[in-house]
C-alpha cells in the first residue's frame, strides 16, 4: 500500500455543504489515531481552503493523500484565479462580496490561516483559468 | 480503577432486537447480536438517547433504590435544580424541600445553591484568564465523556471545576460532619437525578478519583412518593430552607449556566446532535469571540433528562415562573477553593481508533473502504450495525462478517443457486451422450 487517498468534489453552489470534505478527513484521521494537534491543523487549513473554493471559485476538487509521514492536500478549481497572490496572502485582504460578509466570512484571514496551520503551502493561479493550492502537514 | 461502569443498561427480556437504538446512538456504541441489543461499553457516554428512543422500554438506567435513605445515620438530599420544575402549581421551592425532610431525609442541600457557587467560581477563573478560550462547561457528564472519546483537541477547554452536585455533596457532608459529630461514612449524600449520566458520574467520576455523592436516586422514582407526602407538608408550618436564587435554579434548563457567567459572549447548545455540531465547529476554530460554551446532552437542558417526569418544555416554563421573584444569586465567594477544582486531569480515550500503529490503521481503513464499496449503501441496520460503514469497520476489527449484510447474504445465495443450476445442467464426459463430433475428430 502506498498511502490513503480521499477525493472530494466541492459543490460551489451549495454553501451549506461547504466543510464536508474537512469534516470527513477529520473523522478519518481520528480513526487512524493521528494526533489531535495534526488533526486540528489539517482540518482548519482544509476548511478554509474549501470555503474559498465555494466563495471565490464556484467549487472544485480536493485530493488528500496520506502516508504515515505526512498529509498532502491539493485543492484545485477552475474559477476566476488570483491576480496577485502576494496581496491575497496578506491578512485582511479580501474581495468577498457583501452577502458573504454578512455570513461572517470575508475577513481576509483564510489564506493566512492556511499558511499558518500547514507546514508547507504553495499556490498556483492563472487569471481566468483557475487556482490550485498545495498544502502539506507533517505527522511527525 | 474500574474503567467502564454504565448506568445505561439493557433489559434483555424486553429487547426485541430492533434497530431504533443502534441508529440513534451518537457514538455508534450499540450493535444487535443474537436478536438483542448489545452496548459496547468503551464507547457509551450514558447520554440516555437509547432510553428515550426505545419503544419497548428495554433500555433503562441503573440507580439506587429509595431504601438508601435508611442506610445512613444522617442522610442529606441533594435535589437537582430541574427537580423543582416537575411539580404543578409550585410557587415556592420550600414546599419541595420540606417535603424531602418529611419523606425521611435529615437535611436538604440544594444543588442549585452549589450551582451558584460554581457560577461564581467560573467567573473568578475566567477573569484570571488562564483558561483556553472558549471555556466549555463541565457540568453535563455525557458531554464531557463525549469530548473525551471524540474531541481530544478540546479537552483543554473544559472548565476544570466539579459539577454542582459534586460540590454540593462535598460541602454538605463536611458541614454535616461538623454539626453532628458523626464520621463522614455515617453521613449519606443522596442525589435526586434527572439522568443516568449523573449516576455514572458518581460511580466513575471524571476530574476526581472519588465522588462525594454516596447514592443517586431517580426523579421518576421519588416523585410520586413525594407528591403524596407534600399534601401533609403543606398543612404544617414549614421551615424556610431555600438558599438559591435565580442563577442556581436556571441551571436546570439550557443556557441557565451561561446566565451565571454574567457575560454576553456565550453560546448554549442542547440536544446531543446539536452538541456534536458545535464541538465539530469548535474543533475547527469556527467560533471567534465566544468566551463560554454551555452544552447539554438533553434537549432543553437537564429538564430534558430521561429520568425526569415532566415534559421538558413545560418544565422549562415552570422553572421560569418559580425563579421570577427570586433574587439573582444568594451565594458569593471570594476565591475558588481546591475543594471545587478537578484534581485528576481528563485524558483522551481513543476508542474509535482502528489501530495503535498508523500504518496498520491505514491498511485497515483501506480494507474498510474496500468492504464498504461492496455493500449496498442503504444503512438499513439489518446487519446489527448502525451503518454500512460501521459494519465494514466491525469486519476489519474482527467483530463481524461482511456476510452479516442481508443483501450480501441474499446475493451469495443467488450465486450459489446459479452455480447449482450450472452444475445440474452439466453432464460429466463419461455420461455425456455422443454428439458425433468425437468420431469426426478420430478420422
Ligand atoms: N480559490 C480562489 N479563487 C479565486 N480567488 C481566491 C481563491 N482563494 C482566495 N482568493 C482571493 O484571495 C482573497 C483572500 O482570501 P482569504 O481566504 O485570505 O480571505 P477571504 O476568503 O476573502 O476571507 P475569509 O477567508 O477570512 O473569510 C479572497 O478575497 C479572494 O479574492
Ligand atoms: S443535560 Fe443534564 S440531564 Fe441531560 S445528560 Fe446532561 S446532565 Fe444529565
Ligand atoms: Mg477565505
Amino acid at each position: 500500500m502506498n498511502g490513503l487517498k480521499w477525493t472530494y468534489e466541492v459543490d460551489g453552489s451549495d454553501f451549506t455543504r461547504a466543510g464536508e470534505a474537512s469534516s470527513n478527513v477529520k473523522k478519518n484521521l481520528r480513526k487512524l489515531g493521528v494526533s489531535p494537534e495534526v488533526i486540528r491543523k489539517v482540518s482548519i487549513a482544509l476548511y478554509e481552503g474549501e470555503i474559498n473554493m465555494v466563495i471565490h471559485a464556484n467549487g472544485g476538487k480536493i485530493d488528500v493523500e496520506m502516508t504515515p509521514e505526512k498529509i498532502d492536500m491539493v485543492l484545485a478549481d477552475t474559477g476566476k484565479g488570483i491576480p496577485d497572490i502576494e496581496q491575497a496572502m496578506q491578512e485582511g485582504w479580501s474581495t468577498a462580496p457583501d452577502e458573504v460578509r454578512s455570513l461572517g466570512f470575508g475577513a481576509g484571514m483564510g489564506l493566512p490561516n492556511m499558511k499558518k496551520y500547514s507546514d508547507e503551502m504553495r499556490i498556483e493561479s492563472t487569471v481566468g483559468v483557475g487556482t490550485t493550492v498545495y498544502m502539506t502537514v507533517y505527522i511527525k | 480503577m474500574q474503567e467502564f461502569f454504565h448506568s445505561v443498561t439493557l433489559d434483555r427480556d424486553k429487547c426485541m432486537g430492533c434497530i431504533n437504538c443502534i441508529k440513534r446512538c451518537p457514538t455508534e456504541a450499540i450493535r444487535v447480536r443474537n436478536k438483542k441489543a448489545y452496548i459496547i461499553k468503551e464507547r457509551c457516554i450514558d447520554c440516555g438517547e437509547c432510553i428515550r428512543v426505545c419503544p419497548h422500554h428495554a433500555k433503562r438506567a441503573i440507580y439506587d433504590s429509595l431504601d438508601v435513605v435508611n442506610q445512613f445515620e444522617y442522610v442529606i438530599a441533594l435535589p437537582a435544580p430541574s427537580f423543582m420544575a416537575q411539580f404543578n402549581n409550585l410557587e415556592d421551592v420550600d414546599i419541595v424541600l420540606n417535603a424531602l425532610l418529611d419523606f425521611g431525609f435529615h437535611e436538604v442541600y440544594e444543588v442549585a445553591k452549589a450551582a451558584e457557587i460554581v457560577s461564581a467560581a467560573t467567573r473568578i477563573l475566567m477573569k484570571e484568564g488562564n483558561l483556553p478560550r472558549p471555556v466549555i462547561s463541565s457540568a453535563c457528564p455525557a458531554v464531557t465523556r463525549l469530548i473525551r472519546v471524540r474531541f481530544p483537541g478540546l479537552i483543554d477547554h473544559i472548565l476544570p471545576l466539579l459539577a454542582p452536585v459534586e460540590v454540593a455533596a462535598r460541602i454538605s457532608k463536611r458541614e454535616a460532619a461538623k454539626k453532628t459529630g458523626l464520621p463522614p461514612e455515617k453521613i449519606g449524600t443522596v442525589f435526586i437525578s434527572p439522568c443516568p449520566a449523573k449516576v455514572t458520574a458518581t460511580k466513575m467520576p471524571l476530574g476526581t478519583e472519588k465522588s462525594a455523592v454516596d447514592a443517586v436516586i431517580a426523579v421518576s422514582e421519588i416523585y410520586p412518593k413525594l407528591v403524596s407526602v407534600m399534601k401533609d407538608t403543606a398543612a404544617h408550618p414549614m421551615q424556610p430552607l431555600t438558599e438559591a436564587g435565580k442563577i442556581g435554579l436556571s441551571w436546570g434548563s439550557s443556557s441557565g449556566e451561561c446566565s451565571g457567567i454574567l457575560n454576553d459572549n456565550y453560546l448554549a447548545a442542547d440536544g446531543i446532535e446539536n452538541v456534536i455540531r458545535v464541538l465539530e465547529d469548535l474543533e475547527d476554530e469556527k467560533f471567534r469571540d465566544v468566551d463560554f460554551i454551555e452544552l447539554n446532552a438533553c434537549s432543553g437542558g437537564c429538564v430534558g433528562g430521561v429520568l425526569n417526569v415532566e415534559n421538558p418544555y413545560v418544565a422549562k416554563t415552570k422553572l421560569y415562573r418559580i425563579r421570577k421573584h427570586l433574587p439573582v444569586s444568594l451565594n458569593h465567594i471570594d476565591a475558588v477553593s481546591s475543594e471545587m477544582m478537578w484534581d485528576t486531569p481528563l485524558e483522551y480515550v481513543p476508542v474509535l481508533k482502528l489501530d495503535e500503529d498508523v500504518w496498520t490503521a491505514m491498511e485497515k481503513m483501506a480494507k474498510v473502504d474496500e468492504i464498504c464499496a461492496t455493500l449496498e449503501g442503504l444503512d438499513c441496520g439489518s446487519c446489527g450495525a448502525p451503518s454500512c460503514r460501521a459494519l465494514a469497520e466491525d469486519v476489519v476489527r474482527g467483530l463481524a462478517s461482511a456476510d452479516d449484510c442481508i443483501f450480501r447474504y441474499k446475493s451469495n445465495i443467488t450465486h450459489l443457486l446459479d452455480d447449482l443450476h450450472k452444475l445440474e445442467n452439466y453432464i460429466p464426459a463419461p455420461f455425456r451422450p455422443e454428439t458425433g463430433e468425437e468420431e469426426k475428430k478420430e478420422e
